[in-house]
């Protein structure tokens, strides 16, 4: 069958196998920023944004996105720079090996969007979803209040 | 050697060199590569812990379609090896094939699928029809050696295992002084049995290879690994093909904490490729990285500590079991850290025991993790020791530092215990072991807290404290080297073996030889772990990187910065000993006159002296310097639930100079929360047949940003003289401690000594229900 998605705003008409995810489909058209980890909608690796709400691209069927609009990583910084919450993520130390990086930068876009002020509890819960193996969490945190601070200040 | 503390780029947090393309999404990971026409790997795995595989009809899994190639043990070569990525010859036993006709844990591989899509492979794989014969299996670690007992490996031409017919992979003893007879005339002894079961490494890329024929005819590994030179190595001997026509490229890795020290996907792409001549790919899904990779080595201690009335450790002794699983990996080496790289810590013993078997099992095969096998000895020990305060009557912590090692000082263990080989003798110098103490103390308010009197209540809070060592590589084992060379505009690349899988090692070279040759970060181009453009590394492992590849990296800077002042004393005309290196520039000290190092570059290229700068310099430890740990544990238990909430985990750490602080403080914080995540909640378990229950992370609960309160990783000024600007490790030490500190403020809390982790709330409710009839 043959989709119409939209992804950072770029339309593509895909023809896709009605059982495949959105995981595989993503990356098959070469957004490779969607990672694959453990494909049962429990780490939150995958996450990618559809009309601006995170969601688990590994369980969500292709199918049932058709005509919709998904943002990955890829579509978040135009050339050189770098979004205000990936510079914070660097800063802050807040990647590692950066696998669950993708997912966890736009579960924080959705968030902040939302919340632009939060302290440290709203964070963990907002982002409990998003595992992360290698940093203890600490770093992301703090990354996350300067990203939102970074976006507060680039509002005034 | 520079004992210099005031550094440029060294000890500054400069942003990770790896990190604009992560956080951009690039196509970095070994998953991200595209090749049209690759064939995708599915292995068919036993379903059977223990069985002789009697037939394999491939017949029906061929007719699917797309289906290219089916592989079992008749069509690969049957060379036993250990798919270890060790120092060569390697301490494990060789005890694996690719392929075996027998299989000995459920998962291992039984037959390779290769076909054009993956679905096509997984429905073909479970197509394959094998009949097994079922033998006996051994799923119990302690049942291994009993007369009787089902061996494991009957298999022909295994080398090195220690007794195969009693299922012992690996056997360990020494000591110093004589243990016993110490222990008899101590005012106080404490026995107690200490158990702690495997935990899985769970990093979030699954392993994954890719490999494929250049145009040259050159097999090509791209692989999620920490050791590429010994994938090399490994897949030379295996499949028999000359190591130049072998390249195999680490590209970014997705996490690895040893779970990656091991051939776990590269022999059977490999083995596709081979037979097909077409790239072949393979990305495993998640229960097969739990149950069909490594895992960390289930142990038991027995541990004894005696001390006389004042205070004074006189003699300890670990007698221990370690749960090797199926296959050997590391089985030696990681039960011998489990004293080495903890005992020397209470260096005031007059006699010392270390000793015990490392055991097959039929399950999953145990291998390399974070701490590698320290974790599971500092839990008996320090909580040994931790008991033995109890008796005494005295602060726990004040035991602990009284009798730890101190700057200045050594220990016999050193030279007796290295990794699968002797050791070598050294000085601890540097320990700011008292120092991590004092800031740990403070922050968590120990000395109120552990005398602190509970009122009767629901909920009870109770502190506890551990003191860790750890290393920095292996002395005289661990090589790493570098090559650097210089660019027109002043740039330098930097070439090098080690391997960044995460932990931000890419960036902290680039800082090494920034701060060397006094040019900004961004000026140095760093290119590592492929084996065909970079030098040899051992790889990322056994605390190594840092101080084995970083003194290389520093070496080899400073051999390019004496070429450079060299060739600008010949340009400035003047004596070398004149002239100095700045910000960039050559500069002649007597009379001001200096040339930028981009003008100097260029020259030597197109004008003067014509030469293309560059250096190289290998690096292996004479020792190896321990970083220190101490940590804190705050606990408040439900006495209703038995639940536990660590309030707060405070881990302090001497690592000499933290190259790039928040990286560093980063491995410490990492290391602490999959300690907690292991002490409390990450529990393997297996159905009866020895199968994984527990394989994805519905089922392994690996810690959530919800799962503690607080955490709070401190690094203390430091400064060791003989690694890169006073540099030791840091990537594993803070794994160490987190079971011992909360075990020991449960006991703090409630009266209850839990002696086998991890420490379920289940657990504790029995024993507060226990106690309380």
């Amino acid at each position: 069958m043959k989709i119409k998605l939209t992804v950072n705003k770029k339309i593509h008409e895909v023809q896709i196998d009605p059982g495949e995810m959105l995981l595989d489909v993503l990356r098959r058209l070469g957004y490779k920023s969607v990672r694959r980890s453990c494909d049962s909608a429990s780490c939150g690796n995958c996450t990618v944004l559809l009309e601006g709400k995170p969601i688990l691209s590994c369980i969500t069927f292709a199918a049932s996105v058709d005509n919709c609009s998904i943002e990955t990583v890829e579509g978040l910084s135009e050339k050189e720079e770098l979004h205000p919450i990936q510079e914070a993520i660097l800063e802050a130390g807040g990647s590692q090996c950066g696998y669950c990086i993708s997912g966890l930068t736009l579960t924080i876009k959705s968030f902040l969007a939302e919340n632009p002020d939060p302290d440290d509890k709203e964070i963990k819960k907002a982002l409990v979803g998003n595992l992360c193996r290698c940093t203890g969490y600490e770093s992301q945190i703090k990354a996350v209040r300067l990203a939102a601070e970074k976006l507060r200040d680039e509002k005034r | 050697m520079s004992e210099r503390k005031e550094f440029n780029y060294v000890n500054k947090n400069e942003i990770k060199v790896d990190g604009s393309a992560i956080l951009k999404g690039k196509p970095v990971y070994t998953d991200d590569f595209d090749f049209p026409d690759a064939l995708h790997v599915v292995l068919v795995r036993s379903t059977y812990p223990h069985a002789r595989i009697k037939s394999l009809d491939k017949q029906k899994a061929l007719k699917v379609p797309g289906v290219v190639e089916i592989l079992t043990y008749e069509d690969v070569p049957q060379k036993i090896f250990t798919k270890a990525g060790q120092g060569f010859p390697e301490p494990s036993p060789y005890d694996s094939f690719i392929l075996s006709r027998k299989v000995r844990y459920v998962g291992d591989p039984v037959a390779i699928v290769a076909a054009e899509t993956i679905d096509a492979a997984k429905i073909a794989a479970s197509k394959v029809n094998v009949e097994y014969e079922k033998l006996e299996p051994v799923l119990d670690f302690k049942k291994a050696t009993m007369d009787g007992a089902p061996v494991i490996h009957d298999e022909e031409g295994t080398k090195d295992i220690h007794d195969p017919s009693r299922n012992i992979a690996s056997h360990y003893e020494m000591e110093v002084g004589n243990t016993d007879e110490v222990m008899g005339k101590c005012d106080y002894v404490v026995e107690k049995t200490y158990h702690i079961n495997t935990q899985l490494h769970a990093m979030m890329e699954p392993h994954v290879s890719i490999s494929y024929y250049d145009t040259n005819g050159r097999l090509v590994v791209i692989t999620s690994t920490q050791v590429p030179f010994h994938v090399r190595r490994i897949l030379s001997m295996i499949f028999d093909i000359p190591i130049r026509k072998i390249r195999v490229i680490k590209p970014r890795i997705g996490g690895g904490f040893g779970g990656k020290q091991a051939v776990h996907v590269e022999p059977y792409v490999t083995a596709v490729t081979l037979k097909t001549g077409r790239p072949a790919r393979m990305i495993f899904e998640r229960p097969e990285v739990s149950m069909a990779t490594n895992i960390r080595h289930e142990m038991e201690f027995k541990a004894a500590v005696g001390a006389s009335k004042d205070g004074t450790i006189k003699a300890l002794s670990l007698d221990g079991l370690s749960n090797t699983g199926a296959y050997g990996e590391h089985a030696l080496t990681v039960f011998m850290v489990a004293g080495s790289k903890t005992l020397p810590l209470y260096n005031k013993v007059e006699a010392v025991r270390f000793r015990g078997d490392v055991v097959y099992t039929n399950l999953p095969p145990a291998g390399a993790y974070r701490g590698y096998g320290a974790p599971q000895g500092l839990f008996a020990l320090d909580c040994v020791i931790d008991e033995l305060a109890q008796e005494l009557g005295v602060d726990p912590l004040e035991l602990k530092r009284n009798n730890s090692i101190k700057e200045g000082e050594t220990s016999p263990i050193f030279k007796i215990m290295g990794e699968g080989t002797e050791g070598v003798e050294q000085i601890v110098r540097s320990c700011k072991l008292d120092e991590c103490v004092e800031k740990g103390k403070k922050i968590i308010n120990w000395d109120e807290k552990i005398n602190r009197k509970e009122k009767p209540g629901k909920k009870v809070k109770g502190v506890g404290c551990a003191l860790a060592m750890q290393g920095s590589g292996i002395a005289k084992v661990d090589m790493g080297a570098a090559s650097v060379k210089v660019n027109e505009d002043g740039s330098v690349n930097l070439h090098l073996g080690a391997t960044d899988l995460g932990t931000g090692s890419d960036t902290i070279m680039a800082q090494i030889v920034a701060e060397t040759l006094d040019i900004p970060v961004k000026k140095v181009i760093v290119y590592s772990s492929d084996t065909d453009m970079t030098p040899f590394d051992v790889g990322a492992y056994a605390s190594s990187t840092t101080y084995v590849s970083g003194n290389a990296v520093k070496k080899a800077a400073e051999k390019l910065k004496n070429r450079i002042k060299e060739k600008a004393a010949h340009y400035l005309n003047t004596d070398v000993d004149n002239i100095e290196v700045k910000n960039q520039h050559v500069l002649n000290k007597e009379n001001g006159e200096k040339i930028s190092f981009s003008d100097l570059f260029t020259k030597l290229f197109y004008t003067f002296e014509q030469e293309q700068l560059m250096a190289s310099a290998s690096y292996v430890g004479n020792e190896s310097p321990p970083p220190y740990l101490a940590t804190f544990a705050e606990v408040e238990i439900d006495l209703e639930t038995g639940k536990i909430d660590v309030l707060k985990i405070v881990s302090v750490a001497d690592c000499g100079t933290p190259i790039n602080p928040i990286q560093a403080k980063g491995q410490l914080e990492g290391a602490t929360m999959q300690g907690l995540g292991w002490a409390l909640y990450e529990d393997v378990k297996y159905d009866g047949r020895g199968r994984m229950l527990t394989n994805d992370f519905f089922t392994y609960k690996i810690p959530s940003r919800m799962d503690y309160v607080s955490m709070e990783c401190h690094l203390v000024d430091s400064y060791e003289p003989s690694g890169p600007f006073g540099a030791k490790s840091i990537a594993e030490i803070g794994i160490d401690t987190p079971i011992p500190a909360i075990a020991n403020a449960i006991y703090n809390a409630t009266g209850i000594r839990l002696r086998e982790a991890p420490f379920s709330s289940e657990k504790l409710l029995m024993e507060i229900l226990r106690k309380e009839i």
